[in-house]
């Protein structure tokens, strides 16, 4: 991790990594779409409405995966205050946020036709919601604490925090069973049938590469900024 | 209501958003990066 401590090492390394990320997240979503929509059956219970999933389980994964990456860039802050780790975590939160409402959303359309309706104040439906507003939180003190000069250690902090909503969120359906139905996946393989599931990691895989894409090019953004304002306040002080 | 409209509006919802986090994020790196190197000539 320490490899990369260097800016301008990153910097390298990103700019390739954008572009892989975004043409195979675009060629693996856009399969997993046209297959998730096209080609697979609908389910004997849930009609056409099963293939809300191809786009509902990947953003409840990133919405998760986004906070799991802001939790660890926030432990290398604290414990090795790692150049990029502040910016990783800035960079992570608007593309987790983004998912985790998606996520919200698509859920609430399924859930319409499927439960009979929009909303539930279930363990799972709660927890999500509470994951999308501390998003809103990081985002709101990350920025605060940017333009204040700090380093970012109490969005850290906040960061390392929010992450108990994690398991929460994960075993939500097995601690308090209410309308959202229990894991599809476990150790004993997966509930859904193969002809429904196989578009499934496709997608999945294909909108993380679109993620990874989105937060290198906000990290970017936020080192040209950072390099801005310093050669800025070295003009000043000259 | 038609399954199938229940899931145009969700594809829609998650295309959408999406391609908006990807072309928000786009935009500001090129604007970022350019303002960045505009600096660096002066």
């Amino acid at each position: 991790m320490h490899r990369f401590a260097n800016p301008a090492r990153f910097l390298k390394l990103a700019r390739t990594a954008t572009a892989w990320l975004f043409v195979l997240g675009l060629l693996l979503t856009g399969i997993g779409l046209i297959g998730g929509l096209g080609f697979t059956p609908p389910d004997y219970l849930q009609g056409e409405t099963v293939r809300i999933m191809y786009v509902h389980v990947p953003s409840a994964w990133l919405g998760m995966g986004g906070w799991t990456g802001i939790a660890i860039a926030s432990i290398a802050q604290l414990v090795w205050r790692h150049p990029l780790a502040a910016v990783a975590g800035r960079a992570l939160a608007p593309a987790g946020a983004v998912f985790a409402a998606i996520c919200l959303i698509t859920g609430s359309i399924w859930g319409r036709p499927t439960w009979g309706t929009w909303w539930e104040w279930d363990g799972r439906l709660t927890s999500m919601l509470i994951l999308f507003f501390l998003y809103l939180g990081y985002i709101a003190l990350a920025e605060a604490e940017r333009e204040r000069g700090g380093e970012g250690r109490i969005a850290a902090l906040f960061g390392l925090i929010g992450a108990i909503n994690l398991p929460i969120i994960h075993y939500s359906v097995t601690w308090w069973r209410t309308l959202h139905q229990a894991q599809s996946f476990g150790t004993e393989g997966s509930a859904i049938d193969p002809s429904i599931l196989w578009p499934l990691p496709l997608a999945t895989l294909g909108i993380s590469c679109l993620f990874g894409a989105a937060v290198l090019m906000r990290m970017r953004a936020e080192l040209a900024e950072t390099k801005m304002e310093a050669r800025m306040r070295r003009a000043a002080a000259e | 209501m038609n399954h199938w409209s229940f899931v145009a509006a969700a594809y829609v919802v998650a295309v959408g958003g999406t391609v908006a986090l990807l072309l928000w994020a786009y935009v500001t790196m090129r604007r970022a990066e350019a303002a960045a190197d505009e600096l660096k000539r002066k």
